[in-house]
């Protein structure tokens, strides 16, 4: 009989492993999720995995697709790490995208860099705003950060919604729910000069990526947060202070978040609309967790993440199927990461029957 | 006149409470045993489109809800096995079966997206559907509206007078005394999550089904999550799940009214959808500012892993 | 079938090279025994020695991996507790198997077959505890019970069962001395209405006492059988351990120095609905004492400790007096800046995190001993200061990289302890020093505590073990449904009256003198 055991230690390699074993689980799930469908799943493979990334273009795609994606789980794995579950960055990102959108649309005539700066600067401050409503009422009722996260995802997106079809609305946008175009003061400028739309937000999102680093794993705070969520009651031993890290931990997330919002208005999309997102505040949950919540982990799996994005597009376009593909692929990958990660701290072993 | 009116309204809020007194009272069973699934809102839609889909190719609403009830209790028993055998993380793996589920169902639901299902016949209860005001909406309603009456009457008589239900409270409360006199805390704890997946495919189906009757992507819009709210919110006791239910329902059908009451109040339609929302958040204040009562009444192992040692 | 020794007919229980296996150690190896009719058989080990895995397998609450068991003549493989009760077995575990939330009638139709009506097994609840003189209210919640009164519903929800062996595992760490007395009674009556009883226990007093013969184990392993009566408590040390038993370096008072803790009507309402309130505790510890705290578990001591480390904080910042300092109001961190050391009772998850390196474990206090840089960590130096603590403190480990969960119970502890102890505290609070450690670490922690408090350091121990507070208290304190008695010199004290004072009776002791022994 097949049966878990318990490991006397931690596996350091299966920590490592497991993400590969759920991706390679994902994949093969996707081939039979093609079959299954009717399509060829060597050809489904193709056109999902590899013909998004076959060339330069698709590459810069890819990075700018990630980029957001870096951010918000770098952001959320601060806290996820002390067991603070921001799962409302989407929301968070809308409303720092709507605070960007508002300063760059209030300086619609002015030229220069202090537009940028200050949307940057909005963007960071809408995310966190919204982070602090769950993070206050956390700390002082005791109410679930979870929920009341999730709940103002809904709030943020009819809050949009109500925006860009009144007081945001373009004037002349024939009704339209979306702003009016930004000006070049209010775009990001693009890092490379090859016609890629990857913008200073990926450098941005590297620099979040090392002081995220830096921040977990060689100072203080980040070892108190650590704490806190692998064991409770040694922190409030040892004296760290809950209501602080819950703080830090759902405005780090607000923070980023609403960057990354900020960044697509800026970026990419050069205006408003009630469709900030495409969900990136939800994959970035899964990019953090398949990362491990470690920074160089979440680099990797946002490209993953972002290669799921353009094969759902791909698959669209090429294969007649549902771009929603890829939250399925999405969805799979956490799922078998979370299952495969029992062998961690168990073993399978194969076990005798007690002889009679 | 305004008889009809406050009938109406209470016939909207009954009908908009149902699907989560179904899915709450499904997710109450499996918090008891210890089970924190965040799901719900996976678990719901794929409900509503398994129930949607079943019912449009085959002409059977029946089928339709067993469909979805069959389509909530795989995601939950998907769950079980991540989080019960393998011992994943509670509110990771919850997650993850949200993202999965709403994902997959829009993805099945594509070809679906413009098709529409035949209006449900009420079932009128001979003399007492006449009763003035409170007739209409306590005995002209469709199947599944008594239904959920009778899934609240067998389910307070399951947790406070039947013995499994005894059992299923002790393993919630404590699996490690619970195993250490002889209950197969595992097979209890799937039996209750898998109940609460079929709970949630059911309400699901009863959106898609009897509610819209259509199919959109991401109609659940949220009701799932509400649910699991209702439980915190009801301190895990049947009746309350009931009050907070109807609560949630009239908030639902508020903006409704008020927008077709031809009133001249100018308040953006956003704005009043926002309503459920935020009322989540303030009832689950209400309750949290109270931890005595919350902690006094929530399974004491909720959302912890629980593996007895061979 | 029938066995091939003769006589066996008197044979209730008997195990044969039982052996159970766990991935890192060998529970059982190869262990036999048999108990007779009517017979209490002790079961004495240290802990870690294999008898509560022993006793669960017999109970079926798990499986040997070789090995059979012979039930009345019968081999029998026990499926499940159900099976085990069918048969007519029954166990009082050590920590309960009893549900808070649920009442007491509730509770035991939970360990009974079928579906019992609940209001004729009330009745048969009262019946039952009255003739074997242990009274419950079969309608009381069981948060609201004492441990001592949990036993009994444990015990009551056995008997109802008629069995045949009663299990019983260690059942006398929660009780009062004159409960134990109650409780053998209980036993001795049950024995000679013919149960057998399996008695586990590493108290060689109470198995002298109780109990007609003794099978000893060690590291799973059987090391003797003997008749209790007949033997030393040193003879029966020595097939336990190995060795004899290690006792601390006598007592010789120190010359007291300054009063280090204070608590001046301490009073503290408890967040936990089930809790304790603590009432107008005063109590003063100095430097060079080691001051006692006895009691019955849930009497408050979790309260006192969480108020005193500042986990909780209390209302009135001088009701704590930590070094001259009012402390009620500050944090557990800013305590320790102020000189306070304090070793939790729970090792793994409150005096360390299970997960991370014994060098990340020594950062979780140590961290004002100089290891930040500006908010960040100097990685070497908590590192040295790890390796510092497992030389210093014998702890066994792989290494400072291992994670706690690795470690024993005793090198946990003792790696704790030293971190705590390095930091060079005026005052340390230790709660259960000992509790689930081997003999040898025990007397090596005990030898820690008498040493430090010979260099001056005041401190304040509280303890469920009352020879473990004799053997290196200087005054003894008794801690009784919250509230606390005057503190006494060892010297004018015995285990009887301390006994006697944690059921809550040292006022009336010293009202009307020194009677009112035996009932408590």
């Amino acid at each position: 009989m097949l049966r878990l055991e318990r490991r006397p230690e931690a596996s350091h390699l299966m920590s490592y492993a497991s993400p590969a074993i759920a991706i390679l689980l994902m994949l093969i799930g996707g081939l039979f999720l093609f079959a299954f469908l009717g399509k060829n799943p060597i050809e489904g493979f193709k056109v999902f995995f590899i013909n998004p990334i076959s060339d330069l273009w698709g590459v810069s795609e890819l990075l700018l697709k990630a980029t957001p994606l870096m951010l918000i789980a770098v952001g959320l794995a601060i806290g996820f790490r002390a067991n603070v579950w921001n799962i409302g960055a989407e929301g968070q990102l809308i409303v720092g995208g709507i605070a960007a959108s508002a300063v760059a649309l209030h300086f619609q005539e002015s030229e220069g860099a202090h537009v940028l700066i200050l949307m940057i600067i909005a963007g960071c401050i809408g995310g966190m705003l919204w982070a602090a409503i769950p993070a206050f009422l956390k700390t002082r009722f005791n109410t679930n950060e979870i929920l009341v996260s999730l709940m103002l995802v809904y709030v943020a997106q009819l809050l949009v919604s109500w925006l860009v079809h009144g007081p945001m609305m373009d004037p002349d946008g024939f009704n339209f729910p979306q702003s009016a175009m930004f000006e070049d003061s209010a775009l990001l400028p693009l890092v490379f000069d090859d016609g890629s739309r990857v913008n200073l937000a990926f450098v941005f999102a590297i620099g979040a990526l090392l002081a995220g680093y830096v921040f977990m794993f060689r100072s203080f705070a980040g070892f108190q947060m650590q704490v806190a969520g692998f064991a409770k009651d040694a922190a409030r031993y040892a004296g760290f202070s809950a209501r602080r890290m819950i703080w830090i931990g759902l405005l780090a997330g607000g923070a980023m978040a609403g960057l990354a919002g900020m960044a697509e208005v800026s970026g990419p999309m050069g205006q408003i609309t009630d469709q900030v997102s495409s969900g990136y505040g939800f994959a970035a949950i899964i990019v953090a967790f398949v990362a491990r919540l470690n920074p160089v982990g979440i680099f990797f799996a946002s490209l993953l993440m972002a290669l799921l994005y353009l094969g759902g597009e791909q698959a669209q376009q090429y294969m007649n199927l549902p771009s929603s593909i890829s939250l399925v692929f999405q969805g799979m990958l956490l799922l078998f990461l979370l299952g495969s990660d029992v062998f961690i701290n168990y073993r399978l072993r194969w076990k005798r029957e007690v002889a009679a | 006149m305004e008889g009809s009116i406050l009938s109406s309204i209470l016939f909207a809020t009954i009908v908009a409470g149902t699907p989560l007194i179904i899915v709450a009272l499904g997710q109450l069973i499996a918090e008891k045993s210890g089970v924190l699934n965040l799901g719900a809102e996976g678990m719901m839609s794929m409900g509503a489109i398994a129930g949607f889909a079943i019912s449009f190719e085959t002409g059977s609403v029946w089928l339709g809800v067993l469909g979805g009830m069959a389509a909530g209790a795989l995601m939950s028993y998907l769950f079980a096995v991540v989080v019960l055998t393998l011992m994943g993380n509670q509110v990771a793996t919850g997650l993850a079966l949200s993202i999965l589920g709403v994902g997959l169902s829009a993805f099945i639901g594509k070809p679906y997206e413009s098709e529409i299902l035949p209006t449900i016949e009420a079932i009128r209860i001979p003399l007492l559907a006449d009763i003035p005001i409170i007739g209409e909406p306590l005995f002209a309603q469709q199947s599944l509206v008594y239904f959920s009456w009778a899934l609240f009457g067998a389910i307070v008589w399951f947790l406070y007078r039947s013995r499994p239900g005894l059992v299923l409270r002790a393993v919630g409360e404590s699996p490690s005394s619970a195993h250490s006199i002889g209950y197969p805390v595992i097979r209890i704890r799937y039996m209750a999550t898998i109940f609460g997946g079929a709970m949630a495919g059911i309400g699901g189906a009863f959106l898609s089904v009897f509610y819209t009757p259509l199919w959109v992507e991401g109609m659940v819009a949220g009701r799932g999550w509400i649910a699991i709210a209702l439980v915190v919110f009801a301190t895990w006791r049947p009746f309350r799940v009931m009050v907070g239910a109807y609560l949630f329902g009239g908030v639902m059908v508020a903006q409704l009214f008020v927008q077709g009451s031809g009133l001249e109040i100018n308040i953006p339609s956003q704005f009043l959808s926002s309503l459920p929302y935020l009322a989540t958040i303030i009832v689950l204040v209400i309750i949290s500012r109270d931890q005595n009562t919350v902690r006094l009444n929530a399974p004491v192992s909720l959302g912890q892993p629980y593996r007895p040692d061979a | 079938m029938t066995s091939e020794s003769g006589g066996s007919e008197a044979l209730r229980l008997e195990l044969q090279g039982i052996t159970k296996i766990y991935p890192s150690v060998i529970a059982n190896e190869d262990v036999s025994l048999s108990v007779k009719k009517g017979e209490i058989h002790a079961v004495l080990g240290e802990n870690g020695a294999g008898k509560s895995t022993l006793m669960k397998m017999i109970y079926g609450v798990t499986r040997p991996d070789a090995g059979k068991m012979k039930w009345e003549g019968e081999v029998v493989h026990v499926e499940n507790p159900a099976h085990a009760r069918s048969l007519g077995i029954g166990m009082v575990f050590q920590h309960f198997s009893l549900f808070e939330t649920l009442n007491v009638v509730e509770n035991v139709a939970l360990g009974l077959p079928g579906n019992p009506d609940l209001n004729q097994l009330a009745e048969q609840i009262v019946e039952v505890s009255n003739r074997y003189g242990l009274p419950v209210d079969p309608q009381r919640l069981v948060h609201a019970l004492s441990v001592g009164e949990r036993q009994r519903v444990e015990i009551v929800r056995c008997l109802l069962q008629n069995p045949k062996l009663l299990i019983m595992d260690e059942p006398t760490s929660v009780l009062t001395p004159q409960a134990v007395r109650k409780l053998f009674d209980t036993l001795r009556q049950l024995a000679e209405e013919g149960c057998s009883i399996l008695y586990i226990s590493h108290k060689l007093d109470e198995i002298q006492e109780l109990c007609h013969v003794a099978t000893v184990l060690r590291d799973g392993k059987v090391t003797g059988d003997c008749i209790p009566s007949e033997e030393t408590p040193k003879s029966m040390a020595s097939l336990m351990i190995g060795k004899e038993l290690p006792v601390p370096e006598h007592n010789a008072p120190v010359e007291l120095g300054e009063a280090r803790l204070q608590l001046n009507r301490l009073n503290k309402k408890s967040d936990d609905p089930f809790g304790t309130d603590l009432q107008d505790i005063e109590l003063e510890v100095r430097s060079g004492e080691i001051l006692g705290i006895a009691g019955v578990s849930g009497n408050g001591q979790q309260e006192l400790l969480y108020a005193l480390s500042g986990e909780e904080l209390v209302d009135d910042a001088d009701s704590i007096v930590i070094c001259g300092k009012a402390s009620g109001r500050d944090n557990p961190d800013r305590r320790r800046v102020g000189g306070l050391g304090f070793v939790p009772e729970e090792r793994l998850g409150r005096g360390a995190v299970p997960r991370m390196s014994l060098t990340e474990n020594a950062l979780l206090t140590a961290h004002h001993a100089g290891m930040l840089n500006h908010g960040m960590i100097k990685f070497d130096k908590i590192a040295e200061f790890a390796r510092k603590c497992i030389a210093g403190f014998n702890v066994k480990c792989g290494g400072e990289e291992h994670a706690a969960n690795s470690l024993s119970g005793g090198n946990l502890q003792k790696f704790i302890m030293g971190r705590e102890i390095l930091l060079a505290p005026k005052m340390l609070v230790v709660a259960q020093p000992t509790w689930g450690v081997d003999v040898g670490a025990a007397a090596f922690i005990r030898q820690e505590l008498i040493d430090l408090r010979n260099q001056g350091t005041a401190i304040l121990v509280i303890s469920e073990e009352l020879e473990e507070l004799f053997e290196i208290s200087d005054r003894i304190a008794v801690i009784a449904n919250g509230r606390m008695s005057p503190a006494k010199n060892l010297a004018d004290t015995n285990i009887d009256e301390i006994g006697l004072w944690m059921s809550g009776m040292w006022e009336q002791g010293a009202a009307d003198g020194t009677e009112a022994q035996a009932n408590a």
